[in-house]
C-alpha cells in the first residue's frame, strides 16, 4: 500500500532504482578493498595492547620482540614522538574537560586493548609473534568499569584533569516553572533504564596501507575512513608533515556505520611507522581486536520523568542522561557527541511544552566510543516511547492514541529545545502502520493468542531522524572543529563524459550509483557517463566524509549544484555556437543542448567539449577553456527531519523465554527517495542493527575491567535466521531546500527498532506485571516474568 | 589472531597418522575438519608444533548399516550426516545437525573431531551417549572400543590416548523415536541446555548441564513408566546439580532442562 509520490519530478534517473554502479565489481569479488592492496616490499604491523585495564607504565621493553623472526621493527610511543590526538569543544571548564588521546600509550594504560606498541615484521603471523614477545611492566591502578564506578565519591581518576570522571556535564534546557508543572500533573511516570555497551562491528575490521612516495614527497594512506580529511589532517598533526604531504585515499569499503567516522590511533601509528621505515606498512585489525579495542558505543543510562494531563497530553519532560564513553574523547567529535545528541534531540516527535534536561560523559576504563549510527536515538527514543506507553496504560487510554495526541501535526514546528522541525508525515506513518497491522490481522493474533495459550505483543515506535546537519547545527554543539557544508567539483572531459567529486564517503551506501543520478538528471546525461570521485584528499578540495545521514541531503546538494553551474556554461557555450540567445537553450536530457523552439538546432556536449578544449579559440568572448564548476552547500537552519513509525509482534515462548519476531512494519518518510532499493537496503540494514541492540549484543566487562566479548560467539551479533522479513511502506514528504527533495535515511532503522521491540516484549508481558525497559533483553529475564506470572495465577 | 607458527603432516592412512602421533609426541595434534581446533590457534589458545592432517585418509569418511548397527566414520561431515538418507532407524543423526553451527561449518566440522574436541553442549556429544555409541579408536597397540558413557570425563577431556586417532563411532541399536532439541539465543550457537531423549532405550540425555554430556537416571525411570510428559521433564529438572553462571543463572538452566526435556519427549510421542 505504498501511496503515490506527490513529488513532481522532472527527470528520468532520481526516484528509479537503476542497477547499482558499484554492483558488478562488488557482487563478482572483484571491489578493492583495504586488505586486498599489496605493494612491494610491504610490510605487516600489529599492535602490543594493554592486558590490564588501568595502570601506569613502568617500563615497555621491545628488546625480544626485536630478535623475532621476521620482524623488521617495533616502536614505542617515545620512539616515534607523535603528537596527541586531541578534540576538543567550545565550552568552559564546568561542562567540558579537554582530554588528550596519545597515538600509542606513553605513561598510562586506560582500557584492555589499549595500544602501547607497534611491531612491523614481514609478514602478520611474524607480526604477532613479536607482540607475543613484549615485556610490558605495569604498576596496577584501580579500574573504574561502570558509570556508576566513575561517579561514585573517592572513585579513581582515568584522567587526572577530570573530576569524578566528568568529560561533559551540560544543562541545555530547563523550562522556567518545570517543577510545578510536574507537581501539579495528574500523571508523572518515569522509565530508568540502561542501555549496553555495542560494537558497531562493520563486517570489515578497520584497516590501513600507509606507504612513503619520494616521487610525490608524499605520505599515501590508503585507509578505510568515513572521514578522509580529517585523518589528512590529523595525521599530518601528529607525524609533523604538512598537509600536502598527505594523501589519504579510500578504496572499498565493507561498512563503518561510525565507527570509522572518528580519526583511529592505529591508522596514525602505521602511517608513522610507515614513514620511519620508507616502507610500506599494512595493518588489518583483527576480530578480537574490532570487538575489544575498537570505538563502541551506546552505554547509556537515562532517568527520565515525563508528566502528563488526563487526556494523555504530555506536558513536561525531566531527563537525566549518563553516557558511558569510555577511556577518551574521540576525534573529532569528542566524548560530547552521546549526551549533547540526547539533551538537544529527546522530545522527539511529540509537541513538549516543558523540558529540562542534563547530560554527561563518563570516562571509564573501557575501549573509548564514537559515533554508532543514530547516535543516542535508539536510546532516548526507547525512553520516551516507553514513557508514552507507560502513561497510556496508567491514563486507560490506547497506546497508539496517546500518541496520536501527542505528535507534531503542524511544521514548520519550533520546540522547547529550540530545534525547528520541517515538514513530515508524524501522523500519517502512525496510521498507516497501525493500519497495516490490523489488515493483516495482527490484532486478532495477539486476541486469540490468550486463549490459545501463546503470549504475543504488539509495539510501535514513532521517531524522526534529522538529517543534514549543516555548519550552523554543529555549531550549536559547540565542536571547535564544525562539520557541516560538502563542495562538488564537476568537470566535463573532451569526450563529453564527466567526473564529479563529493566530499562524502560512500562506506556501503551506494553513492556511486545515487550521486550519479542526481548528477544525471541536472545534466540530462546517462549515469554510464557519469563518474563519481571521492575519498582522495588530493582531488578532493575538502570534504566532511559520511555520517549522520549528511551524504544525499548535503552531498548531494552540492553535486546538484555544481552539475547546475555545468550546465549553464554548456548552454552558453551552445547558445553561441548556434547564434542563439541562452534563454532559448535548453538541456535536452539525452546529453546535448538545443534551441528550444526548434528542437531540431542541437549540439551533444561531445561537440561542445570539443569546442572547449579542442578548438577553443570558437569559444565565445568572456568564455575560458575548459568545462570545469564548482559548488558548495550547507544547511542554514535545522536541517531536514526524516520520519517513521515501526510496528512489531511478537511472541515470547514462556518455556525458554525466547523471543520471536512475528512480524516487522517499518512505514517510512525520507523525503524524495533518489534510488527505493537503497533506501530500503538502509531500513533493513538499520533495524537488523536496532534489533541487535535490543535483544542481542553486549559488550561485557569482568569486575577487572577485563573484555568478556572477544569473538563473535559471545558478542551475540544476530543472524539471517534472527532477524526477520522486513515490510516496509514508503510516504514522502520532500524536503524544501535540498536538492531532489530528498532527506536522509542512513539511520532511522536502527533509531526506531529497539523502542518498537522493547514496546512489543513489554505489550506480550502485560498481564505479568512486569516491565523491562534495560537492553539487551536477556532471555532469562522473559522466562523469570512469565514463569512468576504463571505461578500468582495459580495461586 | 594468528596462530603460531606449526609443522604441517599430512597423513595418508590411519597407521601413518597414528606413527606419526607416537612419534611427535605431546606436541602434535590432529586436525580434521578444523572448525574446532583453527579458532582455537587462531587465539593462540592452542599451539600445537605438529599439525597432522587427517582429512584425505581414505574410508574415513562412510556411513555404513551393518545390521541394527550404523557405523559412522570419524571423517564424515555433519553436513553428509545432515543430508543423508539414513532411514526411519536413525533419522535423530540427521535431524540433529541443524542445531550444529552454520551450514558452511556442518561442510567442514567431522563426526570425529566432535567426540574428540567433547564440548559438553555438543550435539555429538549427546548424541553418542544416548544411543549407546561405542567410539573406536586406533593407537600403536591396535583398535580398541570405548563406550561413550565412558568416553566423555569431563571439559574437553575423554578417555583417547595422545598416540590414538577415533577412526568411527557406532550406533549399535535403532533409535525410532529418539528426538533431540535445545535452547541458545542464536541458532548455531552452542545451546544453553539441549535435551536428548530415546523412549525405547529408555534415555535422557542432557547438554549444558554438566561438564560432560548427562544421563539422567531418575528422568529415564520416569519416561519408561510411561506418564505424563511434563512429568520428565520435571524429574529432569529436579535431577541435576547446576550453579548460577554468568549468562544463566542455576534456576533459568533447570527451568530449560524441564521444557526442553518436555518437548523432546513431547516430540518423540508423536513417532
Ligand atoms: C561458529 C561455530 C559454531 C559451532 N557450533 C557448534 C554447535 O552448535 N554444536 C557443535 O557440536 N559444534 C559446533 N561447532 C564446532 C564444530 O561442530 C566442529 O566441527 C567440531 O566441534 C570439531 O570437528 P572438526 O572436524 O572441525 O575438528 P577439528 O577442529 O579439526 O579438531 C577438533 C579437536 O578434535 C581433534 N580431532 C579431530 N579429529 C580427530 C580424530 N579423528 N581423532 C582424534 N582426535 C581428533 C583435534 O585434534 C582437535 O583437538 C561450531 C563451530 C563454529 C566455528
Amino acid at each position: 500500500m505504498t501511496r503515490e509520490p506527490r513529488f513532481d519530478r522532472t527527470g528520468r534517473w532520481v526516484g528509479a532504482s537503476v542497477p547499482r554502479r558499484e554492483d558488478p565489481r562488488l557482487l563478482a569479488g572483484r571491489g578493492r578493498f583495504v586488505d586486498d592492496i599489496a605493494l612491494p616490499r610491504m610490510l605487516h604491523a600489529q599492535f602490543v595492547r594493554s592486558t590490564i585495564a588501568h595502570g601506569r607504565i613502568v617500563a615497555v621493553d621491545l628488546g625480544e620482540v626485536r630478535a623475532v623472526p621476521g620482524v623488521v621493527a617495533a616502536f614505542t610511543a617515545a620512539d616515534l614522538a607523535l603528537g596527541d590526538i586531541t578534540a576538543l569543544l567550545d565550552r568552559p571548564p564546568h561542562e567540558f574537560v579537554p582530554t588528550a588521546m596519545p597515538v600509542l600509550a606513553l605513561e598510562k594504560v586506560r582500557y584492555v586493548g589499549e595500544p602501547v606498541a607497534i611491531v612491523v615484521a614481514t609478514d602478520p603471523y611474524a607480526a604477532e609473534d613479536g607482540v607475543e614477545a613484549a615485556v610490558v611492566e605495569y604498576e596496577d591502578l584501580d579500574p573504574v568499569v561502570t558509570d556508576t564506578a566513575a561517579l561514585a565519591d573517592g572513585a579513581p581518576l582515568v584522567h587526572a584533569e577530570a573530576p569524578r570522571n566528568t568529560l561533559v556535564d551540560v544543562s541545555l534546557f530547563a523550562t522556567e516553572g518545570i517543577d510545578d508543572v510536574f507537581a501539579q500533573a495528574p500523571c508523572v511516570v518515569r522509565v530508568r533504564t540502561k542501555t549496553g555497551r555495542q560494537n558497531a562491528l562493520p563486517l570489515e575490521t578497520r584497516g590501513v596501507v600507509a606507504a612513503w612516495d619520494d616521487r610525490d614527497e608524499q605520505l599515501h594512506v590508503q585507509t578505510n575512513t568515513q572521514v578522509p580529511h580529517q585523518v589528512r589532517t590529523v595525521l599530518a598533526g601528529c607525524v609533523g608533515l604538512h598537509e600536502k604531504q598527505v594523501r589519504v585515499t579510500v578504496p572499498d569499503m565493507g561498512g563503518g556505520f561510525g565507527q570509522k567516522c572518528v580519526v583511529g590511533r592505529e591508522e596514525i601509528a602505521t602511517a608513522a611507522a610507515a614513514l620511519r621505515l620508507r616502507r610500506p606498512v599494512k595493518w588489518i585489525e583483527d576480530r578480537r581486536d574490532a570487538l575489544t579495542a575498537a570505538f563502541l558505543a551506546r552505554e547509556q543510562r537515562y532517568d527520565v520523568r515525563a508528566a502528563f494531563d488526563a487526556e494523555g497530553r504530555i506536558l513536561g519532560l525531566d531527563a537525566d542522561v549518563v553516557c558511558d564513553m569510555g577511556a577518551y574523547s574521540c576525534y573529532p567529535f569528542t566524548a560530547g557527541i552521546e549526551p549533547l545528541m540526547a539533551s538537544a534531540e529527546m522530545p522527539s516527535v511529540y509537541q513538549v511544552p516543558a523540558y529540562r534536561v542534563r547530560g554527561r560523559a563518563v570516562t571509564t576504563n573501557k575501549a573509548p566510543t564514537a559515533p554508532y549510527r543514530g547516535v543516542s536515538r535508539p536510546q532516548y527514543v526507547m525512553v520516551v516511547e516507553r514513557l508514552m506507553e507507560r502513561a497510556a496504560r496508567e491514563l486507560g487510554i490506547d497506546p497508539v492514541e496517546i500518541r496520536r495526541r501527542n505528535l507534531i501535526t503542524v511544521f514548520p514546528y519550533t520546540g522547547v529545545n529550540r530545534i525547528t522541525y520541517d515538514p513530515g508525515s508524524y501522523r500519517e506513518s502512525l496510521d498507516l502502520c497501525e493500519q497495516v497491522l490490523h489488515d493483516e490481522g495482527w490484532y486478532d493474533v495477539r486476541a486469540r493468542a490468550v486463549r490459545e495459550g501463546r503470549v504475543i505483543g504488539i509495539g510501535y515506535s514513532c521517531f524522526s531522524e534529522r538529517t543534514g546537519y549543516g555548519s550552523g547545527a554543529f555549531a550549536q554543539r559547540k565542536m571547535q572543529v564544525v562539520p557541516g557544508f560538502d563542495i562538488s567539483e564537476i568537470r566535463m572531459d573532451v569526450s563529453g563524459t564527466v567526473s564529479v567529486t563529493t566530499g562524502t564517503m560512500s562506506h556501503g551506501q551506494s553513492h556511486e550509483t545515487t550521486m550519479a543520478q542526481i548528477v544525471a538528471d541536472r545534466l540530462g546525461l546517462d549515469i554510464a557517463r557519469i563518474k563519481i570521485v571521492q575519498g582522495d584528499t588530493d582531488r578532493i578540495t575538502y570534504g566532511w566524509g559520511s555520517f549522520a545521514s549528511r551524504s544525499i541531503t548535503i552531498g548531494g546538494s552540492a553535486v546538484a549544484a555544481a552539475s547546475g553551474k555545468l550546465g549553464e556554461q554548456l548552454r552558453e557555450i551552445a547558445a553561441h555556437l548556434l547564434d542563439a540567445d541562452v534563454d532559448a537553450t535548453e538541456l535536452d536530457g539525452d546529453g546535448g543542448v538545443r534551441l528550444r523552439d526548434d528542437p531540431a538546432r542541437r549540439l551533444s556536449f561531445a561537440e561542445l567539449a570539443d569546442v572547449a578544449y579542442l578548438r577553443a579559440h570558437l569559444l565565445p568572448k568572456g568564455i575560458g577553456p575548459g568545462l570545469t564548476a564548482s559548488a558548495s552547500f550547507d544547511v542554514a537552519g535545522d536541517g531536514t527531519f526524516s520520519n517513521a513509525t515501526h510496528g512489531v509482534v511478537v511472541e515470547l515462548d514462556p518455556g525458554t523465554g525466547g523471543v520471536q519476531i512475528l512480524r516487522y512494519v517499518c512505514v517510512e518518510d525520507c523525503g524524495v527517495a533518489i534510488h527505493p532499493q537503497v533506501v530500503e537496503g538502509q531500513c533493513r540494514g538499520g533495524i537488523a542493527q536496532g534489533i541487535a541492540g535490543a535483544l542481542f549484543e553486549q559488550v561485557t566487562y569482568d569486575d577487572a575491567g577485563q573484555p568478556l566479548a572477544p569473538s563473535l560467539m559471545e558478542y551475540k551479533v544476530p543472524t539471517a535466521a534472527e532477524i526477520p522479513d522486513v515490510a516496509i511502506h514508503h510516504l514522502e514528504t520532500p524536503c524544501a531546500f535540498t536538492a531532489n527533495g530528498a532527506k536522509g535515511a542512513g539511520e532511522g532503522g536502527t533509531i526506531g527498532a529497539p523502542a518498537a521491540v522493547l514496546n512489543a516484549v513489554n505489550d506480550a508481558l502485560r498481564d505479568t506485571g512486569v516491565e523491562l525497559d534495560d537492553t539487551p533483553i536477556a532471555r532469562e529475564t522473559v522466562h523469570r516474568a512469565l514463569e512468576s506470572a504463571l505461578e500468582n495465577a495459580h495461586v | 589472531m594468528k596462530p603460531a607458527a606449526f609443522t604441517y603432516h599430512r597423513a595418508r592412512s590411519v597407521s601413518g597418522a597414528v606413527g606419526l602421533l607416537a612419534e611427535l609426541g605431546d606436541d602434535a595434534k590432529v586436525i580434521a575438519g578444523g572448525q574446532s581446533l583453527v579458532a582455537m590457534m587462531n587465539f593462540r589458545l592452542a599451539r600445537p608444533e605438529h599439525l597432522i592432517d587427517i582429512a584425505r585418509i581414505p574410508g574415513l569418511d562412510t556411513i555404513v548399516r551393518e545390521g541394527d548397527a550404523l557405523r559412522v566414520g570419524a571423517l564424515v561431515t555433519h553436513h553428509a550426516v545432515e543430508t543423508a538418507d539414513l532411514g526411519p532407524d536413525f533419522r535423530v543423526l540427521s535431524e540433529a545437525m541443524r542445531w550444529v553451527g552454520h551450514l558452511p561449518i556442518r561442510t567442514r566440522g567431522t563426526v570425529g573431531g566432535s567426540i574428540a574436541h567433547a564440548d559438553a553442549t555438543a550435539e555429538w556429544c549427546l548424541l553418542a551417549v544416548l544411543l549407546d555409541a561405542r567410539i573406536v579408536v586406533e593407537g600403536p597397540a591396535g583398535r580398541r572400543s570405548i563406550p561413550a558413557e565412558e568416553f566423555f570425563q569431563g571439559v574437553f577431556t575423554t578417555a583417547l590416548e595422545p598416540d590414538e586417532l577415533i577412526v568411527e563411532v557406532e550406533f549399535p541399536r535403532p533409535a525410532p523415536r529418539a528426538t533431540l532439541t535445545e535452547f541458545a539465543e542464536r541458532q548455531g550457537d552452542f545451546a544453553i541446555v539441549a535435551a536428548a531423549v530415546d523412549p525405547d532405550a529408555p534415555r535422557v540425555v542432557l547438554g549444558g548441564v554438566a561438564q560432560v554430556p548427562l544421563r539422567v537416571p531418575a528422568a529415564e525411570a520416569v519416561l519408561a513408566a510411561g506418564v505424563a510428559v511434563a512429568e520428565v521433564g520435571e524429574a529432569a529438572a529436579a535431577a541435576i546439580d547446576v550453579r548460577d553462571e554468568p549468562g544463566a543463572s542455576a534456576h533459568y538452566r533447570r527451568a530449560l532442562t524441564r521444557t526442553l526435556v518436555t518437548r523432546a519427549c513431547e516430540e518423540a510421542r508423536t513417532r
